[in-house]
């Protein structure tokens, strides 16, 4: 038995057999198989190496037109290695008597077979160690391409077990078997969190060296409430969890009863709860949770999900999805936040040196014109639907926004002329999510309709904390008197302007940080659909004057660390059951 | 059929040694024959129609191997390798001096 720590993320018990997703770009840890396993290890190995030379045939074919014989070179004898039966004899040959996994069989014999060569004297035959890591990098994308594809057609329940999870690999999951995340790298606001609270099950990141410490199949138990994880447990510590997990779901159905329930505080004044939702599918979930409508439409899903950019249609079909379970109830369809992630990085000639500083998000849009336009084309089209409103991400100035705005003006038009009906009045709206933005908030608000507040960015870009990065992740605070002076601000401007302000980032989806978003005067949140009844209950017991008391005290604190512990004492106070 | 064993020794006499494309020549022509070939320098025997063992031996420019077959066509397996190697020398450049 082994016991991990890291981040709470998404809450919840799960106890499962784990499946650990590997990735060829780092090391792969040494995992142990079980003998029964044996065959099936050894037959990956071999249809590994059988794939891999389809592939580099195919290649080595399509480059004859080339002509260029360095290539054509490397090609022959990268497949000469492929062929050789001593080398897949080796790699058999430790799983057999080793007990180790496929990925770690190939990776460990090819690296003693490069390092050979690094030793080597020659500089000219030293260099070859590269043309190994080729083939090692090769026959893992097989073998971890299959494994890839086990998870969206899994048939047993399964804890995820991966150093970091990419938007691409969790689009595929299969949701009724994958029943929690555990990851070395993340922190509360990466995609594995994201996902896993959408999903609403229980995740754990930042666990530094967890995929180094289980092998597939092992039973792990997630601990999302208070960020553990333990491997192997003994019979004692199941039966403690199982416990634990039944008195929690017993507190959830308890707080699913108050879904009928309006999200109003002590003393009457009304909060709007809207959820954050990914996939179009997730809109009854909010419905389920008591939600109001849909705060924040993520929409890259359809672009991860795909090999193609999707069309106007496809764009239009989930946007209609969605909107229709709604119908009266507003649904904000946030336009396209790619950048900085596979699917633009891949597609570049090489990669962004600093991509979160880089070519992103709305910026990102207005140099693709093209797609940018498809999408406001299917928003406006669904528009007729429900109450469809649009919002604009990551604007750093007010030429930005204009430029966007504009752009959509000319969408307008478009439509005019086909004839297509669309609503004319739509609200178009921004995130704040830079510190840029949140300062020239006073001048922003003047031509936008509303604003909803991105947390997760505004407090990366303040506090210049990559939240993904464990190294630094302890730095990363929402509530850094720095965040919290910027909040205010846009709260203080969006009131003066008399827009919407709303907050849409993970700090809306933290029980403790309610009455303090209440006490500065937000009176619409968005957050992840299972959160809904949790946050619903804390809002149901307290008063706007207790919240404008902690706001104040907060205010005028200058330590993070002050901060965080006064909101979990006052918190503590009205819901003790959920701490 | 008679089995024989043949044995001699080549010199690596291209400027960039057994690096990956000589070595990929060598077991190509070694493939081409039924019998068994070892390729031993001073530290290891290695399979010779194996790339990878073969190219693990990292010979450089002017390393002597000795290379010894064993089976029916083992006289023909050893000449076209000598020829490989110290005639062609792999179709490659010698050192300049």
């Amino acid at each position: 038995m082994e016991i991990k720590r890291g981040i709470a993320v998404s809450p919840g018990i799960a106890i499962a057999k784990s499946l650990i997703i590997d990735s060829e770009d780092y090391r792969i840890p040494r995992r142990s198989i079980d003998a029964s396993q044996r065959t099936r290890e050894i037959q990956r190995v071999r249809n590994a190496f059988k794939s891999a030379i389809d592939e580099l045939t195919q290649l080595e074919t399509a480059s004859d037109q080339i002509q260029e014989s360095k290539i054509k070179d490397i090609f022959a004898v990268h497949l000469r290695f492929l062929h050789d039966r001593s080398l897949r004899k080796k790699i058999t040959d430790l799983v057999r008597l080793d007990l180790v996994t496929a990925e770690y069989a190939v990776s460990a014999i090819l690296r003693e077979i490069a390092s050979n060569f690094t030793k080597a004297k020659d500089t000219y035959i030293s260099e070859r160690a590269a043309d190994i890591y080729d083939i090692e990098r090769r026959l893992l994308r097989q073998l971890l391409g299959k494994k890839r594809e086990d998870v969206e057609h899994l048939t047993e329940e399964v804890a995820i077990v991966a150093r970091e999870l990419s938007p691409t690999q969790t689009a595929g999951f299969n949701k009724d078997f994958v029943k929690g995340l555990a990851t070395d790298a993340g922190g509360r606001t990466s995609h594995t969190a994201i996902v896993a609270r959408s999903l609403g099950i229980p995740a754990v990141v930042a666990l530094e060296d967890l995929t180094e410490n289980i092998s597939g199949g092992d039973t792990v138990i997630i601990d999302g409430n208070r960020g553990i994880v333990v491997v192997n447990p003994d019979s004692q510590t199941i039966r403690q969890y199982e416990q634990y997990s039944q008195e929690f779901l017993a507190l959830e159905h308890k707080l699913d009863a108050i879904k009928e329930k309006p999200a109003v505080t002590r003393d009457g004044v009304k909060i709007t709860l809207l959820g954050n939702i990914e996939f179009p599918d997730e809109a009854e979930q909010v419905l389920q949770k008591g939600g109001d409508g849909i705060g924040l439409y993520r929409t890259e899903f359809l672009y991860l999900n795909s090999e193609s950019e999707p069309t106007e249609q496809e764009h239009y079909q989930a946007y209609a999805e969605t909107v229709s379970v709604f119908k009266h109830r507003p649904v904000i369809i946030r336009t396209v936040d790619l950048g900085a992630d596979k699917y633009t990085q891949s597609r570049r000639f090489a990669p962004e040196p600093n991509p979160f500083l880089g070519l992103r998000s709305i910026r990102f849009c207005l140099q693709n014109l093209m797609m940018f336009k498809t999408q406001l084309h299917a928003i406006l089209r669904a528009s007729v639907l429900g109450e469809v409103k649009i919002m604009f991400p990551l604007i750093t100035n007010i030429q930005e926004m204009m430029q966007a705005k504009m752009i959509l003006r000319d969408v307008m038009e478009d439509l005019d002329e086909e004839s297509v009906d669309y609503n004319k009045n739509i609200q178009v709206g921004i995130m704040i999510e830079t510190p840029s933005a949140a300062l020239t908030a006073f001048t922003l608000a003047r031509d936008a309709d509303f604003f909803s507040i991105g947390t997760n960015d505004l407090t990366q870009y303040t506090l210049a904390v990559d939240r993904g990065n464990e190294l630094v992740s302890t730095l990363y605070s929402t509530v850094d008197p720095a965040v919290l002076r910027l909040i205010r601000t846009v709260i203080q401007d969006a009131h003066k302007a008399q827009i919407d302000i709303s907050i849409c980032g993970e700090i809306a989806s933290e029980p403790e940080h309610i009455m303090l978003m209440l006490g500065m005067g937000v009176r619409t949140l968005s957050l992840a659909p299972p959160m809904i009844p949790e946050i619903k209950q804390i809002i149901r017991s307290v008063t706007i004057e207790d919240c404008n008391d902690v706001a104040r005290k907060i205010l005028t604190m200058n330590s993070e660390r002050q901060i965080s512990s006064y909101l979990r004492d006052a918190t503590r106070k009205i819901l003790p059951e959920t701490f | 059929m008679e089995r024989t064993v043949c044995e001699i020794e080549l010199e690596i006499k291209n400027a960039d040694g057994l690096h990956m494309r000589p070595a990929m020549q060598f077991v190509d022509v070694a493939n081409q024959f039924d019998c068994d070939i070892t390729v031993s320098n001073v530290e290891n025997d290695v399979d010779g129609k194996s790339i990878m063992q073969m190219s693990m031996l990292a010979a450089t420019c002017g390393t002597k191997l000795k290379v010894k077959a064993e089976g029916t066509d083992a006289k023909q397996a050893v000449d076209a390798l000598r020829e490989l190697v110290e005639e062609k020398h792999f179709n490659e450049p010698m050192p300049n001096n």
